[in-house]
């Protein structure tokens, strides 16, 4: 590793100021991405702050139809909420494929969103849940949020302090987990409304993004058999040691199905 | 440096750590706590599985800045008056492990998971160990450590 100033914030408002005062920040959360990247010097930042301590960033919160959950929130918090199990099945059961139990007691979904591995669950989720990513400057909507590989509109002194999903009638994760790494293959997030099916792809291509085409297929007839009809276009899908462009589109036709089939 | 006030095994620290040295290097290096071992040094291997505040971490791959105020557990804490934890006791009777490399961490992570799930099944054991990695013993004894454990 680099060396590196540490700076534990106590408050975003600390933080922030941190940020303004550093040549080349990084915001520290779970450190489960951030440290491995350290230790591989695949990364030099001038500065490290750690908002880690920052308690109101922890909680997850239900209101008017939306859960509003902590950026701090990790994958196990995620997971084992009652709140989230109750109200959306899909979110809980892809925080509990991520990684392993003592990578999921440290990572966060502020983190990882914040990070937009193109292969990373959230994004998927909060893709299909209509998302918001709340920061301590902007509300973005996730349809504008996930530019590219790595890549977010993020700017960077902004900093993630929570994620808003509005709740679904039901809703489920599909993943093709690799299984070395246990990231996404391919994973496929699908969530009902009133008259209305969202659904998003990660894993597939350089950032995750929302399959509408299916979508309207599926608003006029909610069944395995249109899938008939589907053709996925692999032609941006990323083709590399783990699969081709062709498998990944295999295997996406195969989580489409069995997640029209599961909340049919 | 960064100063850090810490809890291991029910002992206070107070200490001068680097910004950049990690949880495990501060254990080993420093405070001569070399039970908790590094196999992979990338959060995969699972051989330095610690507790901070109660859960199951992988010590190389957090900050020893991070800990500052938290209470930690090694594999050290673990025995009692000369008497081994009944998961060591249970590793031990199931021959759960051979070259034992790995075996702190184990222990580690399944005193956690039986905190966390006092009766669980085979497969929830086996998900439970998928962050860590044995190359002697084929898991099986393991398993059976663990659910012997659970009896008891």
């Amino acid at each position: 590793m680099y060396n590196f100033r540490y700076h534990k914030a106590e408050t975003i408002e600390t933080a922030r100021s941190l940020i303004a005062q550093s040549d080349d920040p990084k915001i520290l959360a779970g450190g489960h991405t951030l440290i491995p990247t350290l230790k591989q010097r695949l990364s030099q930042p001038s500065d490290i702050i750690d908002i880690s301590s920052i308690d109101e960033l922890k909680m997850i919160t239900l209101g008017d139809g939306f859960v509003t959950i902590g950026a701090l929130c990790t994958h196990s918090d995620i997971s084992n909420s009652p709140d989230i199990k109750k109200n959306i099945k899909g979110l809980a059961d892809l925080a509990k494929q991520i990684g392993d139990p003592q990578v999921r007691h440290k990572g966060t979904i502020g983190g990882s969103v914040a990070n937009a591995d193109p292969a990373a669950d959230y994004p998927a989720a909060v893709l299909a849940l209509d998302g918001e990513i709340i920061t301590s400057a902007e509300n973005h909507k996730a349809t504008n949020f996930f530019v590219d590989m790595f890549e977010t509109s993020l700017d960077s002194d902004e900093i993630i302090t929570g994620i808003r999903l509005k709740i679904p009638n039901s809703s489920t994760y599909k993943k093709f987990r690799n299984p070395a790494s246990g990231y996404a293959m391919v994973g496929v997030f699908m969530a009902r409304y009133d008259n209305d099916v969202k659904i998003a792809v990660t894993g597939a291509s350089s950032s995750a993004y929302r399959m509408l085409d299916v979508e309207d297929s599926l608003m006029s007839n909610f069944n395995n058999d249109i899938m008939a009809d589907v053709d996925i276009d692999t032609t941006n899908f990323n083709d590399d040691i783990h699969a081709s462009a062709k498998y990944r589109g295999v295997i996406l036709k195969v989580l489409l199905e069995e997640a029209i089939l599961e909340l049919k | 440096m960064v100063k850090i006030n810490i809890n291991i095994n029910n002992k206070a620290y107070s200490e001068e750590v680097g910004d950049n040295t990690l949880l495990v290097e501060l254990l080993r290096d420093k405070l001569g706590l070399t039970g908790t071992h590094v196999g992979c040094d990338t959060s995969q291997c699972g051989a330095c599985v610690i507790h901070v505040d109660g859960d199951s971490v992988k010590s190389c791959t957090v900050l020893a800045a991070q800990v500052h105020g938290k209470d930690l557990t090694t594999v050290e804490g673990l025995a009692s008056d000369g008497q081994l934890h009944p998961i060591q006791k249970s590793f031990q009777n199931n021959h759960a492990l051979q070259c034992g490399f790995c075996t702190p961490g184990l222990v580690m992570s399944a005193v956690d998971l039986l905190k966390k799930n006092s009766s669980p099944s085979e497969d929830e054991i086996r998900e439970w160990f998928e962050g860590h990695i044995c190359r002697c013993t084929g898991y099986k004894n393991i398993i059976k450590a663990v659910q012997e454990a659970i009896t008891q």
